[in-house]
């Protein structure tokens, strides 16, 4: 099979699907289509159609890029565990999280986009033909980071499925240290964009040193919360045998995670408010309101609520065991460090702003629409890969016979179910 | 063959990328070739002395088109031996806003939405300098209060600038008389240089920026008072195109107590030298070591 009969089988498969799997890609191109109507007239007016002004600079978009890159960063360090612990489907495990991370640096990049006020210039941050401000600005090292690490991932993906669908073994020597690399750039690209806010000396509430230990820590705990699901769907409706002592081992390390995070956060919370500098008016604002001003009081609690329940579900073994709390334990951790990161870290160091004026931001509906849009493309792109790879994965498709051990036993008794190539 | 996959995935990446350079051909080649121009421009910084020649002519036939009126831009570089400061004297300040006003109009801000250089800040005397307690939006019948003193605040032009510093794509920087200065064209509007500074000074067109041909200030300078496209970032130049001139900048001019003082602080005989050296000054969040040319000090 050449490169063609990879796009045309590809291609087979994504068509192929029940009502459920169109409806789904229906209401997420609905999604699109919708958001991206809005994103016209923000493109047409300009910015001015968010609620963002020079006191809140950056809000909702940025929140959700800053999200999202944890999820990308989480997705993949997965692989860590999965090869310690002995989960079997570690390639599985592999292939998922780079995809997962495909789907988020896809969303992170929409994200960085449409907050742009000139996207029509990107083109600038290209090294060669633009004028990257490299290495002063931690901003232009993101922009590097999150793409290395998109082709990175892209590339390992590629050549999975590639050699999946031909019935080859993968290379080794190409994909082992690629996935290793891929570890470390994990890390990296959520460090580095901790860096974009820890490195602004004039915006207190971000200008700490814990700021990139957190956000590692949340983002140890959203990534998984998003696998932990997936793995679940996929124990259920697929062949692919991931263990159950797997999901529960990945719910206790969210537990340490989450343990973490909130300890970090209490740090914090106990340095600003027993010094109670100027500082703590920030921190004010998040947790009880400051000058009768409280838009962001409900979600900072909510927040620390879902954490602190979701942290004592995972903890003890019946809860993380039991599938009804361990999911609901994924959700309130996806909750937590999904406002904790949106409206938690981005709005609180913009109010009051840098001399002292409260401006309370809330999202317009076109900012709401475009981040719909953003999201449905990514649960677009992730359930493209995921329609080709899991036949693949699962052995459905024939020609996987010789590269998935672990499979081989089941592969017999669904030769017969094998998609036409 | 363990590359195969790798071909394979450049291969339709390379068809996907052409696809896209095809369309983006087709597009330009339908555009005029101005259009064409503006949207490949070069860095200024790398224009050579005849391209910026040119790009001037440009933008003078076309801000005079559009505003009906014939309009200058200047490019002029800065003079050798030349360093730019600020003083303003906190016990003169009145409050009465006329530097924000002649700012706006000097530097062909936008009216509609409205963009303002300047935020004078109502400060209450009791508490001295706290921001949280400032209050930008004071509007009594008469000024200056009796409880209260008046803080302006603008571009700080500081010595080590966390904006220039942050800026993904080089579209901000010092120049060498001292001025920090943004290429509007150039400016990807990201505002990572907002989020950086910590005195407000910088301003985003969030909506198409509109100042009405009559009140236009056709005197224009390429890194300063040009009117501005939308979704950049913009900011108090200290009148660029006046003080290369040997003028002083507009909130100089029109301060009716003299609470403002300019000039060069490489001359030991200018008045800006004489304040630093016979008053007291300081600067704003001088913890932050941003080491502003612009000083605050109490004259009287």
């Amino acid at each position: 099979m050449g490169p063609l009969g990879f796009i045309t089988t590809s291609v087979r498969f994504i068509l192929h699907g029940g009502k459920a799997y169109w409806v789904w890609v229906g209401c997420l191109l609905a999604l699109m289509i919708w958001g991206g109507l809005a994103y016209i007239d923000q493109f047409r007016y300009g910015l001015i159609v968010t609620n963002m002004r020079d006191q809140v600079s950056w809000a909702f978009y940025i929140g959700n890029f800053t999200f999202l890159v944890g999820v990308a960063a989480a997705a993949v360090i997965l692989v860590i565990p999965a090869y310690i612990y002995h989960w079997g489907p570690i390639k599985e495990v592999a292939l998922l999280g780079e995809i997962l991370a495909i789907s988020a640096i896809v969303m992170c990049l929409l994200f960085v986009a449409v907050d742009m006020g000139r996207p029509d210039r990107f083109w600038h941050l290209i090294p060669g033909i633009g004028h990257m401000n490299f290495p002063s600005s931690v901003l232009a090292w993101d922009v590097l980071v999150l793409n290395l690490y998109l082709v990175l991932n892209l590339t390992i993906v590629t050549h999975l499925l590639y050699t999946g669908m031909q019935g080859r073994h993968y290379n080794q020597r190409l994909v082992v240290p690629l996935v290793l690399f891929s570890i470390p750039a994990a890390v990296g690209i959520h460090t580095v964009t901790a860096f974009i806010y820890a490195g602004l000396p004039g915006r207190p509430y971000w200008n700490a040193s814990i700021l990139a230990p957190r956000f590692l820590c949340s983002a140890f705990c959203s990534g998984p919360a998003v696998m932990l699901v997936l793995f679940q769907i996929l124990q259920r409706t697929t062949k692919i045998a991931i263990k159950d002592a797997a999901i529960w081992k990945i719910a206790e390390l969210m537990a340490y995670a989450m343990f973490v995070n909130l300890f970090l956060l209490g740090a914090e919370i106990f340095k600003e408010y027993y010094s109670a500098t100027e500082h703590l008016i920030h921190l004010q604002y998040l947790f009880t309101g400051v000058r009768g001003h409280h838009a962001l009081v409900p979600y900072a609690w909510t927040y620390v609520s879902c954490g602190i329940v979701a942290f004592l579900l995972f903890l003890f073994p019946a809860t993380r065991r039991n599938v009804v709390t361990l999911n609901l334990g994924c959700l309130l951790i996806y909750a937590s460090v999904y406002i904790e990161k949106g409206m938690g870290l981005v709005m609180p160091a913009f109010t009051p702003d840098v001399l002292g004026e409260i401006y309370e931001y809330t999202p317009t509906l076109h900012e709401l629409r475009i981040g719909a849009a953003i999201f449905s493309t990514g649960f677009l792109v992730f359930t493209i890969l995921c329609r080709i790879a899991i036949p693949i994965m699962t052995g459905e498709f024939a020609a996987v016979r010789a590269v998935v051990p672990g499979t081989a036993g089941k592969l017999e008794a669904h030769a017969g179910a094998a998609l036409p190539t | 063959m363990p590359d195969r996959a790798d071909d394979a995935a450049g291969l339709s990446r390379r068809n996907f990328l052409t696809a896209i350079g095809v369309a983006a051909a087709g597009y330009l080649a339908g555009c005029t070739p101005e259009v064409r121009e503006a949207f490949f421009q070069k860095h200024f910084r790398e224009l050579s002395p005849k391209e910026v020649e040119a790009r001037m002519a440009r933008l003078r036939a076309d801000y005079s088109q559009r505003f009906g009126q014939d309009v200058n831009v200047s490019a002029l570089p800065a003079q050798a031996g030349v360093l730019f400061g600020y003083a303003l004297d906190l016990s003169r300040c009145i409050g009465c806003r006329r530097c924000v006003y002649a700012c706006v109009k000097e530097n062909n801000q936008s009216r509609d939405p409205q963009i303002q250089w300047i935020r004078v800040l109502e400060m209450e005397k009791d508490k001295g300098i706290d921001f949280e307690e400032a209050n930008p939006y004071y509007d009594p019948e008469t000024v200056p209060d009796a409880d209260h003193f008046y803080l302006p605040v603008a571009c700080q032009q500081c010595r080590t600038p966390q904006c220039t510093k942050v800026c993904p794509v080089g579209a901000t920087w010092q120049e060498p008389d001292g001025i920090v200065v943004i290429d509007y064209d150039w400016c990807i509007g990201c505002r990572c240089c907002m989020a950086a500074c910590p005195y407000g000074a910088r301003h985003f067109n969030w909506g198409e920026p509109h100042i009405p041909a009559a009140e236009l200030n056709p005197n224009m300078h390429y890194l300063g008072n040009r009117p501005r496209p939308r979704g950049v970032v913009e900011k108090c130049t200290f009148c660029v195109q006046r003080v290369r001139n040997g003028r002083y900048p507009a909130c100089v001019e029109i301060c009716p107590v003299g609470a403002r003082k300019f000039g060069n602080l490489l001359d030991r005989e200018s008045e800006i030298s004489r304040i630093l050296r016979d008053k007291r000054v300081f600067v704003l969040k001088a913890e932050l070591k941003t080491e502003p040319k612009f000083y605050y000090f109490y004259g009287l």
